[in-house]
């Protein structure tokens, strides 16, 4: 079988540059179908242009991304039902309710019974209270609940999350961990997260890969980064990676 | 051809959606029959002074109203396609409906039905106005009054659906463009005066625009009392020529976004 069909996502030898400006410099890796991979990297590493070339947003300069199967950008809408998003760079129309606004995209993803399917994923992530309200009352923590509804409601086999819980307290950060998790082991779903929280990262991640400078500069399982690098927990490896302290750490 | 695949349930999602956020505001509701109203009056009491002097207007009277009403048309609706579309960079909604299953062909097809909605909201009641304060009524045209529509409406969207190629590829620094390419075709496509007092070479350029027809053909009617049937057919050709280049465009400058990064950048 194609490795492309096999993997969820698949991206060989990918570059994209503006003008000039080389955001992504041939960049390859394989994700798994039902794994969970941590995409780390400072500012300007090219996390954000890689992440849009996997959902089909931006059109690679070279080489080649397949979501599903499906090569991005050109068969994107063969596969787009079956992924989902969410991002702090994005958001919910405010003066819809959170209700009016998850119809919308039920509708939108073809979802079958919508009226279930929301109140089911309003339970789950605590929104009932919330439904008939405008979204742009919510808190900022209220509307990242939001947008993790609107990114699971079509219960995507691809999920890119880009600091799903960057806004929210603690202790619902922790849940909503957990939450993805749940929905991981249940739907067979591939995550890919972008996040600078490590320890959501070590929590959930089975897999790292550090970017620096549109490269790929490590690529492992949280493990064997912190065996290799001798460090006690990610954020110094991530420091030492974006210092270049890689190479005299690692050997 | 899978951008052209097509299906009725997204297109009513954002038609639900842009209705959603008309009905929650009232300040939007008002905007749409505030402008069309002001003007219809200030140009209605124009129209009633020149025709009480004599000459042309005494005898053609509603020429004024009328070019008023059916400018409005052609505005109004590019201006509810192009503001529908720009709500969703406004919400910063733009992400979310590139990455859902939306077509750009149903996409379109919601602006264009927003498009109406928006221009009746604004529209029925300037023309209830019209028929109040000046005695002018546009309905009793009737069958003519549905063709002039159907060729103005034609044209807001060729240039409703180019402008919003325009902001996908360069983001809110085009927002300008939406509320004022139309202006330029108000000159050329001889709204208030007939193609005949351009010079000769200008008219070129007049007879290429599908509105010029129509609004000779609305003089025609008003003041000759005839229905040039010709006229309108060779607006609808025009039209046809100018909503597949503007579609064309569109396409051409959604991939062009895609290229340079635009979606992702929308915003500024």
């Amino acid at each position: 079988m194609d490795a492309r069909l096999q993997n969820a996502i698949t991206l060989e030898r990918v570059s994209k540059n503006y003008k000039g400006v080389t955001a992504v410099d041939g960049v390859s890796f394989a994700l798994p179908r039902g794994s969970i991979t941590a995409l780390l990297g400072g500012n300007g590493a090219g996390k954000t242009t890689t992440i849009a070339m996997i959902m089909g947003l931006v059109t690679p300069t070279s080489g080649s991304v397949h979501v599903l199967g499906a090569a991005m950008p050109q068969e994107r809408y063969q596969v787009l039902h079956r992924m989902n998003f969410e991002s702090p760079y994005v958001d919910l129309p405010t003066r819809l309710t959170v209700r009016q606004n998850l119809s919308v995209f039920a509708q939108l993803y073809g979802i079958e019974d919508i009226d279930a399917r929301i109140a089911a994923l309003a339970s789950d992530l605590n929104l009932t209270e919330f439904l008939d309200k405008w979204t742009g009352k919510l808190s900022s923590g209220q509307k990242t609940r939001v947008s993790l509804a609107k990114a699971l409601l079509n219960r995507p086999e691809v999920l890119l999350l880009d600091e799903p819980t960057a806004s929210l307290d603690p202790d619902t950060a922790d849940w909503v961990r957990g939450h993805l998790e749940t929905f991981r082991r249940s739907f067979n779903a591939t995550i890919l997260l972008a996040s600078h929280n490590m320890n959501e990262v070590e929590r959930l991640a089975e897999r790292v890969i550090i970017m620096k400078k549109g490269k790929i500069e490590d690529d492992d399982t949280p493990q064997r980064l912190l065996s290799r690098y001798g460090r006690e927990d990610l954020e110094e490896v991530f420091l030492d990676v974006a210092r270049g302290r890689k190479r005299e750490v690692a050997q | 051809m899978s951008a052209l695949a097509y299906s009725p349930r997204r297109v009513r999602a954002m038609v639900r959606r842009n209705w959603y956020l008309l009905r929650s505001s009232w300040p939007r509701i008002l905007d749409l029959m505030y402008w069309p109203m002001l003007q219809m009056i200030t140009w209605g009491f124009l129209q009633l002074y020149v025709s009480q002097q004599a000459g042309f207007f005494a005898q053609a009277g509603g020429v004024l109203i009328g070019s008023v009403l059916l400018w409005d048309i052609l505005f109004r609706g590019q201006l509810g396609f192009s503001i529908s579309f720009l709500e969703e960079m406004y919400a910063r909604n733009l992400g979310n409906i590139m990455m859902s299953p939306l077509r750009p062909v149903e996409f379109v097809a919601a602006l264009m039905v927003m498009s109406l909605v928006r221009l009746m909201i604004g529209m029925i009641p300037v023309s209830l106005l019209a028929i109040a304060f000046f005695g002018f009524n546009v309905w009793s045209l009737g069958l003519a009054l549905a063709v002039f529509f159907l060729n103005l409406i034609l044209t807001s969207w060729s240039i409703g659906i180019f402008v919003a190629g325009l902001l996908l590829r360069n983001g809110l620094g085009a927002e300008t463009l939406a509320w004022t390419f139309m202006f330029l075709m108000l000159p050329f496509t001889c709204v208030y005066y007939p193609v005949s007092v351009l010079p000769h070479w200008l008219q070129y350029v007049a007879w290429a625009l599908p509105p010029t027809y129509v609004f000779e053909g609305m003089r025609a009617l008003l003041t000759e009392r005839v229905f040039r049937a010709d006229l309108m057919i060779e607006a609808f050709i025009f039209n046809g020529v100018l909503f597949a280049a503007a579609s064309f465009a569109f396409l051409r400058l959604l991939e062009s976004a895609r290229l340079h990064g635009s979606l992702i950048q929308s915003h500024e």
